[in-house]
């Protein structure tokens, strides 16, 4: 898989009420290259993706205001093109939850906890990251 | 530790496992053998030495070689090597076996399951194209804990969100507890059995891929050799192996030669040249005409 190479570097919002969720996360993807936004619900996540539209978006499901799957739901209703890439990020862990998140449009699904290889796998799988052989 | 007792050490690995410890990894001896240090009372690596000198117990020894020997595993590890299996490799071999529609694929040194699995896996997500076939895939490794843990088919959540898409997961795990669990239309896939790659490995049969990925980097030069040799003896003329990221066949053994376009993927040195779809890379030769021909 080649990466398109963009010319500056790819924006991510993190959306999660945690404040220690949104700062390692957010170090995760800074180390990354990204450019990182941070958000503390899921109505501020769609207010941002109006004025722009990120790469990808790591998205809490619980969350006070407007939880994440309602924010999803919204979001790709959103006359958006390209729509970003969005990871629910959540300690729901069941096959139930994680149904009902891919079928309101996740494109991809982690488990807390979690750490910056499985981040950096997650990105790989959806195109955002170049495997380490290539980028060589 | 005394430099004898470094030695005896080091011989005992390398002669069980191959592994090659130098004694700049002292710190690696005692990094990965406290745990077995402490739970049978010994103080140190000295310790354990005098130990195993004196009883060359066989569980012991199949501790340490155990604990020495690195397990580092993840599904769909390094994720290129499968890209490659699965667009160029897998056609290839398909194409070279029509008629007889069988396959036998070898993942050596497979630590707790999760190459098998990932070959399994990707190729059940080629059902339309292997209908008919019959595919066999073994699954070795000198470890009989790892090979335990294999065959259990369960993994933690964090184990299977490594390099696994979230998609493959829903389609062929269930969930146990915290634990995932492979289902048996992939799990029953893969036959796994212990082997010592410097051992005997004339009775493993013939296959037409073997993975044998990050192992040769733990051993010498002449100990790749020979491996890599015994290797090339199980693999049919036509076949293909792949090494990891970092292994190289370069200096090491003429008895293979690279496959030009797709780092990693080697043929029998001996083997007729074949045309294989390389993407991004150097065309196969009747793709190149192909091209050539387009204004």
């Amino acid at each position: 898989m080649t990466i398109p190479d963009i010319g500056y570097p790819r924006l991510c919002l993190v959306v999660d009420d945690s404040t220690t969720v949104r700062r390692i996360a957010g170090g995760m993807f800074r180390d990354l290259g990204y450019i990182v936004a941070e958000s503390a619900s899921g109505r501020q996540a769609l207010e941002m993706c109006r004025e722009v539209t990120p790469d990808v978006i790591l998205l809490d499901w619980n969350m006070p205001v407007m939880d994440g799957i309602t924010c999803l739901v919204t979001l790709r209703a959103m006359d958006l093109a390209p729509q970003p890439k969005v990871i629910l990020c959540t300690t729901e862990n069941t096959l139930e939850k994680i149904g009902i998140a891919m079928t309101a449009g996740a494109d991809e699904y982690i488990m807390k906890p979690f750490d910056r290889e499985i981040l950096r796998d997650k990105l790989i799988q959806l195109g955002l990251e170049a495997v380490e052989e290539e980028a060589a | 530790m005394t430099d004898a007792d470094f030695a005896f050490l080091a011989g005992l690995l390398r002669e069980r496992s191959g592994l090659v410890i130098g004694p700049d990894k002292t710190y690696l001896l005692e990094a990965r053998l406290s745990a077995i240090m402490r739970v049978h009372g010994f103080k140190g690596l000295e310790e354990l030495a005098a130990a195993l000198r004196m009883i060359r117990s066989e569980s012991l020894i199949v501790q340490v070689v155990d604990a020495m020997t690195t397990n580092e595993t993840s599904f769909f590890r390094d994720h290129a090597p499968f890209e490659k299996f699965r667009l160029s490799v897998l056609p290839a071999l398909l194409k070279a076996r029509a008629g007889q529609n069988r396959l036998r694929i070898w993942s050596a040194a497979c630590s707790t399951g999760q190459e098998p699995y990932s070959l399994a896996m990707l190729l059940r997500e080629q059902a339309a194209l292997l209908a008919g076939w019959r595919i066999e895939i073994v699954a070795t490794d000198l470890s009989e804990r790892v090979l335990e843990r294999a065959r259990s088919r369960t993994y933690s959540t964090f184990e299977v969100q490594r390099g696994m898409p979230v998609h493959l997961l829903i389609k062929y795990f269930e969930q146990v507890g915290g634990d995932w669990r492979l289902k048996s239309e992939v799990g029953d896939m893969v036959e796994f059995r212990p082997c010592n790659l410097l051992g005997d490995l004339r009775g493993m049969g013939s296959f037409d891929l073997v993975f044998c990925r990050n192992v040769l980097i733990y051993f010498d030069q002449p100990t790749k050799r020979t491996v890599l040799s015994a290797i090339g003896r199980q693999m049919a003329g036509d076949g293909y192996l792949m090494l990891g990221g970092s292994e190289s066949m370069y200096g090491v053994s003429d008895a293979f030669a690279d496959v030009a376009g797709l780092r990693g993927v080697y043929r029998r040195a001996d083997a007729r040249p074949v045309s294989i779809f390389t993407p991004g890379g150097t065309a196969a030769p009747e793709l190149a005409a192909a091209r050539a021909t387009i204004p």
